[in-house]
């Protein structure tokens, strides 16, 4: 028996080790963005090389969960499904990694007085991260728990808005800030960090209506 | 010659292979659980099997309906089915080889003038009534078990799935198994009777009996018609006919397989007796009524949302157009079979009005005294017997039917080493092994001579129901055994 499902124990774990990658990367993004508003850029290069190998390393790895789940016919019925899922969960990496890359790039000046509303931005960010992969766990454990799983993304999602929204308020009505083209490049990057938990509501979305053509 | 009698049949099994397998791998195969290969191979090999080692019971109930005796007649009857099969398939009309087998053999019946046995005709027809019923309540409850245990276990979607493929391939087997233990009645069973082959002795120990071979060869066309037929048929039930998900697939074949097989297998049935619990019927069924109430009952405990009653109605209409038509088709070709081609399609046996047979019909209150002048006569054609039965008397059709099972002539040799002793209590076998070695010429006189010895083998109205239907299974068996064909 074990010989049997030897290879559905080696998907199961690929398909964990995948979604332990996209957590990993939502942590070194919320480092990564800590490390640039303190100023510790040094320590921030060091987050962004690593979310970009994790990137590599995540891509490859989803290219080979669907590549068997194709040629090994697996799970026939939601291999649609699961394939939308993994291919968008890749999104919510690339975002998170794009942004931090942005930030090295482009180098955005926050005034002080609005590095903790950013960090409580990242912060929430990565909880819907956290929670969205949680609930790709549920659906493949325990789908009856997705249903809770997402309403606790979208959530976060809402409470990322919020804090964004605030700090846009502020970017535009704060005067230190003096030229209208700087205040629009923060707005964009405050819009960047937004969208990592946008892609995780898309996701969430497709788990929803999945969960409900899983149900027996 | 006997080859060319057998090809209605085989021609029968292919039709049955072809429809019914998927029944049992459709929806597996359509949703690409398991592939089309995998499932024909399992499918023929388990179909062989199951004609082979458990066919005999639902064919013994077939044989009851109409025991016919010639091989032109079998295979007249066998075609008739079968045309009837191959022609409403074609008009798109839900038939079963079950039904048009049942049809035919009545119309071979009317044909001979041999009366039908209602009481297995009824519980034939009973059982295809009850058999969808079951295979709902089954669906119904491992359905609602099925859930609770999925949600309580919190198996890996994956780990489910590959699970749920090795389900399919076992309850696959199992299916085909039982189909084959059910169905080969209808696709050989009317070959029984005037059976062409004589026994193999392969050494000491193994004989396949003349049956065997004929379930053999039968099976042999079901699988050829599983792999050379039934894709196209899986394709329509897996992705036509009822959207199922391949659990609520593995839920619904189950259900059907575990019907299939409670009204085919000997062995369970003989559990059953001897620890006193009623028995069903080996009766051959349909298997798409059977998956058809699976999937009626699976839907009433999902909530009974989108039962299509439509559906229900086919059933219902299955069961009377496909024996109607087949009955007709029957009658009609037997005739130009005995008229036109000259073929024998009624073998004449032998029917005796001896005092004894006379006795044993007032016994069982069958008003004997029209039958005083015909005393010590006999009769070789069934038909013409008959005759002269309505002529002398005014008896209904079962009063017939008792008439011609007393007077029909037989052989039956006692052996007590071909009775299974399993199901005889200790004073009914010690009884039984007074008469070893003597022979009977009627059925009814092993009984009669039983319960002059021991009063264990009276059947009588102070018994329950359930002991004389014991009873008189123990010595239909007994019968069976030592019959001399």
């Amino acid at each position: 028996m074990p010989v049997l499902f030897r290879k559905t124990k080696e998907m199961e774990s690929k398909i964990d080790d995948y979604l332990d990658l996209v957590i990993r990367g939502g942590l070194l993004f919320k480092e990564g963005l800590k490390y640039y508003l303190t100023g510790e850029m040094d320590t921030f290069d060091e987050r962004l090389a690593s979310i970009d190998s994790l990137e590599s390393e995540a891509d490859e790895l989803r290219r080979e969960i669907e590549n068997r789940l194709y040629t090994q016919t697996l799970i026939p019925e939601s291999r649609g499904d699961v394939l939308g899922i993994i291919e968008n969960t890749d999104a919510v990496l690339n975002v998170a990694a794009e942004t931090l890359m942005m930030f090295s790039v482009e180098r955005p000046q926050f005034p002080t007085d609005l590095h903790q509303m950013i960090r409580d931005l990242g912060d929430a960010s990565v909880t819907c991260i956290e929670e969205l992969i949680a609930t790709i766990r549920s659906y493949f454990r325990d789908v009856e728990r997705v249903r809770d799983g997402t309403n606790r993304v979208l959530f976060f999602e809402k409470e990322v808005d919020t804090i964004a929204d605030r700090i846009k308020r502020k970017i535009f009505h704060d005067d230190a800030i003096g030229h209208l083209s700087l205040k629009m490049h923060l707005r964009d990057c405050i819009e960047d960090i937004e969208n990592i938990s946008d892609t995780a509501e898309e996701v969430s979305d497709r788990l929803s209506i999945a969960a409900i053509k899983r149900s027996v | 010659m006997s080859w060319f009698f057998l090809l209605s049949g085989l021609f029968l099994g292919w039709s049955l292979g072809a429809n019914s397998a998927a029944n049992i791998f459709g929806t597996a195969v359509a949703t690409r659980m398991v592939k089309f290969r995998n499932a024909a191979v399992i499918a023929a090999v388990f179909v062989i099997l199951g004609s082979v080692f458990s066919g005999a019971g639902a064919t013994e109930t077939l044989g009851n309906l109409g025991a016919i005796n010639a091989l032109a007649g079998s295979f007249t009857v066998a075609l008739a089915a079968a045309v009837t099969v191959t022609w409403m398939t074609r008009l798109r009309l839900p038939v079963s080889t079950t039904q048009a087998i049942v049809g035919a053999i009545i119309g071979w019946n009317i044909f001979s003038g041999t009366p039908t046995d209602f009481q297995s005709l009824t519980k034939i027809v009973a059982s295809w009534i009850v058999s969808p019923v079951l295979a709902g309540v089954f669906a119904a409850f491992f359905y609602l078990l099925a859930r609770q245990t999925i949600f309580r276990l919190k198996i890996h979607l994956l780990r489910r799935d590959a699970y749920n493929r090795v389900a399919l391939i076992v309850i696959g087997a199992f299916g085909a198994y039982s189909l084959g233990a059910n169905n080969i009645a209808n696709v050989v069973g009317v070959f029984v009777p005037a059976a062409p082959f004589p026994p193999i002795r392969i050494g000491s120990l193994l004989t396949i009996s003349g049956t065997q071979q004929l379930f053999f060869f039968g099976a042999l066309a079901i699988g050829v018609g599983i792999y050379t037929y039934s894709y196209r048929v899986m394709q329509t039930v897996g992705n036509d006919l009822f959207k199922l998900t391949p659990i609520t697939a593995f839920i619904v074949v189950f259900s059907e397989s575990l019907v299939l097989f409670l009204f085919a297998s000997r062995g369970l049935q003989q559990w059953l007796l001897q620890h006193g619990l009623p028995a069903l019927p080996l009766v051959p069924l349909s298997s798409s009524q059977a998956i058809i109430g699976a999937v009626l009952g699976l839907a009433v405990a999902k909530g009974a949302r989108g039962i299509r009653f439509r559906v229900l109605g086919r059933i219902a209409s299955g069961w009377v157009t496909a024996p109607v038509i087949a009955g007709l088709l029957s009658l009609i070709a037997l005739f130009f079979a005995q008229n036109l081609f000259e073929q024998e399609v009624v073998a004449t046996e032998p029917f005796e009005l001896s005092p004894e047979v006379l006795t044993h019909l007032k016994e069982n209150r069958i008003s004997t005294e029209s039958l005083l002048p015909l005393e010590g006569s006999t009769y070789r054609n069934p038909a013409r017997f008959r005759r002269i039965l309505q002529q002398t008397g005014e008896f209904s059709e079962t009063e017939l039917r008792q008439i011609f099972e007393a007077a029909r002539v037989d052989t039956f040799h006692i052996d007590t080493t071909e009775v299974n002793k399993g199901v005889l209590t200790a004073a009914q076998y010690r009884s039984l092994r007074k008469l070893q070695g003597e022979v009977f010429s009627h059925h009814w006189e092993i009984q009669e001579a039983l319960a002059r010895l021991h009063p264990e083998w009276n059947i009588d109205l102070t018994q329950s129901a359930l002991e004389r239907k014991r009873l008189r299974e123990v010595l239909e068996m007994i019968s069976t055994s030592c019959r001399i064909s």
